[in-house]
């Protein structure tokens, strides 16, 4: 149906440029957010309130409501178990974002501001994805 | 606007930035019934992830995310940002892949959607993501490698 292709359509795209505004799509921001000990760039930190404090506002709705706008049902995730995989994933992947001063979704938008050097980091996440996949016998 | 002591930070960019990424996080879930959290919803769209998402709004997602930072890199004059040499950008994507997929998540899905749910999964995952990510800045700083071009 339309609305499950408009709605992620446009919730990407405000996505997207809320990154560019915020800066999250220039590694150097990004890097000079993580770099605590060194020349602190606090500027992440107002991306991460911002958008943190919009979403806390979503979710005391969400509790009122029996399903959303525009779908029949939400799928949330509802696990509350702390993991060895959950923590040793998340170590990994808090590494690869120092690395290069990129995530998951600035890497997809800076496919459209610096398109060769985003491919190489997009290409190299999925195939990150697939060795997880593979690995665990689901390939 | 600066912020007094940090002449780098961009602190109206970054909330103006950060509320329009709160309320795309907070179209998907109140409009679609789900987590914006963009590691799982690009592992759905290639193929690399079970989910019960709609394989073609997912992509939708993904496709929305260059064309929304196209839209704005049009509006400004902003130049091109630095970013690390092919190979640094190979071992950070590959790194990044296999934890967000083994931590279930990362900075959309953990440090926006999970943190202000107050989820136990997501405050833990966060921290530690933010703490590796000092750690290596830090390390590679301290070593004098990485750097952007």
């Amino acid at each position: 149906m339309m609305r499950d292709i408009l709605v992620p359509l446009g919730a990407g795209t405000i996505f997207g440029a809320g990154l560019t505004i915020g800066g999250m799509t220039d590694p150097a921001r990004v890097r000079g957010f993580l770099d605590l000990f060194g020349n602190w760039d606090p500027t992440l930190a107002f991306v991460m309130g911002g958008a943190v404090l919009v979403m806390a506002l979503a979710w005391m709705l969400q509790r009122k409501m029996l399903r959303p706008f525009l779908a029949e049902g939400f799928s949330l995730p509802d696990r509350n178990d702390i993991t060895p995989r959950l923590v040793g994933g998340s170590a990994l992947f808090g590494i690869g974002w120092g690395i290069a001063g990129l995530c998951p979704g600035p890497g997809f938008a800076a496919l459209a501001i610096v398109p060769g050097e985003a491919a190489i980091f997009v290409a190299a996440m999925l195939a990150g994805m697939l060795i997880v996949r593979l690995a665990e016998g689901r390939g | 606007m600066s912020l007094p002591g940090f002449p780098e930070a961009a602190p109206l960019a970054g909330l103006i930035g950060g509320v329009l990424i709160g309320l795309a996080a907070a179209i998907m879930l109140l409009g679609a019934g789900r987590i914006a959290g963009v590691s799982g919803i690009a592992a759905r769209a290639f193929g690399l992830a079970e989910s019960s998402m709609p394989r073609g709004g997912a992509w939708a997602f993904v496709i929305g995310l260059p064309l929304g930072a196209w839209i704005v890199t049009t509006q400004t004059a902003a130049p091109a940002p630095a970013f690390a040499g092919p190979v640094t950008l190979v071992i950070a994507g590959l790194v990044v892949g296999i934890g967000t997929r083994l931590g279930s998540g990362c900075t959309s899905g953990h440090g926006v959607c999970g943190m202000s749910r107050l989820s136990q999964r997501s405050l833990v995952a966060t921290a530690t993501f933010m703490l590796t990510g000092f750690a290596t800045v830090a390390l590679m700083n301290a070593f004098g490698i990485g750097g952007l071009r």
